[in-house]
């Protein structure tokens, strides 16, 4: 059985977290990717009022597709996080606490998880069915011009995770890969 | 000669890609089960089995497998005799598009730099290919970007030789590791030209699984790739483990004395495939 984390994430919660382990996650996230970010980004460099608040949140890479009718959200699993990379850092110091997504992030951003006390989750891509219905609302908070790529408040509910990298400096996807690698 | 309404073509194609985007092929689904019980991981089982679960999901809800519904790459086989009518065929399959996606992800930008979203997932993106008789073939990709992101393309010289072939393809895989959401299916295409060994590449992703190669040199390096891409460890999403590919498809195209062109497209674990004969 997986351990319950909350969101947003509390202090003690991000250095508990290992990678590797698998958690399922309650409470408030926040769904932005590429285009969003870039809007973020550019915002807090103008000093600007963000539409979203940061200290220990949970921001979740996703561009969901619509909503069927009656549904909460449409299909909604997670997209490539190495695309947020370059703006990854300025959130971090701001307190972002969690990262959700898929795939490898770089040197940068592992070295930040550490530096700032943050933790990068992996949700299964392409599991994104599924994985809609542990979201139970969604409100658009900012950016609707950007269709899927809006900022949305997400309440989830168990939604399943895996720690790929914790603020310690552990890394899953590396050491999953040398566990079975026989190739030269 | 045989007359084609493009009105029936805009039905049908918009009809099919709104099926494929929540019903994956069987032989993917029947290479995913055998992957399964070939997965040496715990984790890498388990996410095969969600990755199943999810598809069965999503075809009994009729609802996408995935968020990104994709760009829309139509493959056209257009018989010499065959005459349309009723208005324009390429004007018809972007329309047919356009239809499909008003329930699906708009992930179309329409100007690369400006990155404005288009609204309706068009344009489509249409290979023509004029052929013998009076039969039209439509084969769709409903291509996921996360996948397509990791694909690579090099020209290189004849001397980089078959093994140098199979490095390139082996390093795209290592360097897409988990982001590509394998298990992959994995494209390749070899020789033609710039332009040409792209397609060649992409088309080899409309191949069924579990079908080799016809040419015996050419399934050989296929089973040679696969094994090599399977020992990487990368594993079902990176997570670890044994499938970090379902199948490599080789395609192979002439090419110039001067040249050993080289493309590798990589189809993520939610193949959205399908063709149709009107």
């Amino acid at each position: 059985m997986a351990r319950t984390v909350q969101a947003p994430l509390d202090e003690a919660t991000v250095k508990s977290l290992r990678a590797g382990e698998r958690v399922v996650m309650t409470g408030t996230i926040y769904a932005a990717r590429d285009a969003a970010h870039k809007r973020l980004v550019a915002a807090m460099e103008r000093g600007e009022v963000l539409p979203l608040p940061l200290a220990g949140q949970v921001i979740y890479y996703v561009g969901p597709a619509p909503a069927k009718q009656g549904a909460v959200i449409g299909p909604a699993g997670p997209t490539t996080s190495g695309r947020m990379d370059p703006y990854t850092l300025p959130l971090l110091e701001r307190g972002v606490a969690g990262l959700i997504g898929k795939g490898s992030r770089s040197e940068e951003v592992k070295q930040a998880l550490v530096q700032h006390g943050a933790v990068y989750f992996g949700a299964v891509g392409g599991a994104s069915a599924l994985l809609a219905r542990q979201i139970r609302s969604s409100r658009l908070l900012a950016y609707p011009d950007l269709l899927s790529e809006a900022i949305r408040e997400l309440e989830v509910e168990e939604f399943p995770l895996f720690v790929l990298n914790d603020c310690h400096g552990g890394d899953a996807y590396q050491a999953a890969r040398e566990a079975y690698r026989s190739s030269p | 000669m045989r007359t084609v309404d493009v009105r029936d073509v805009r039905q049908a194609v918009g009809d099919l890609l709104r099926h494929s985007a929540h019903s994956l092929p069987e032989d993917y689904l029947e290479a995913m089960r055998t992957a399964g019980r070939q997965e040496r991981s715990p984790t890498g089982q388990e996410v095969i089995e969600l990755l199943l679960e999810n598809a069965a999901y999503a075809e009994a809800e009729t609802i996408p497998t995935c968020q990104d519904t994709g760009m829309a790459i139509l493959f056209v086989e257009v018989g010499q005799d065959v005459h349309f009518s009723g208005g324009e065929i390429h004007a018809a399959l972007q329309d047919a598009t356009r239809d499909a996606y008003a329930d699906l992800r708009k992930s179309v930008v329409s100007d690369p730099l400006l990155r404005v979203n288009s609204g309706d997932n068009t344009p489509a993106l249409i290979h023509w290919e004029i052929v013998g008789g009076d039969g039209l073939r439509i084969s769709t990709l409903q291509k996921g970007f996360g996948a397509e992101l990791m694909s690579r393309v090099q020209m290189f010289p004849p001397a980089i030789g078959e093994e140098g072939l199979q490095q390139f393809v082996i390093d795209t895989v290592e360097m897409a590791g988990p982001n590509a959401c394998p298990p992959l299916i994995v494209g390749v295409g070899i020789g033609g030209s710039l332009d040409t060994v792209g397609v060649a590449a992409k088309k080899a992703l409309l191949r069924p699984l579990g079908t080799a190669s016809p040419e015996a040199h050419v399934a050989e390096l296929e089973s040679k790739l696969l094994d090599a891409l399977n020992g990487l460890g990368i594993g079902p999403q990176g997570l670890g483990g044994v499938v970090t590919a379902l199948a490599v498809h080789v395609e192979l195209l002439a090419t110039h004395i001067a040249a050993l062109p080289i493309a590798v497209n990589l189809n993520c674990s939610a193949p959205r495939r399908a063709t149709l004969e009107l």
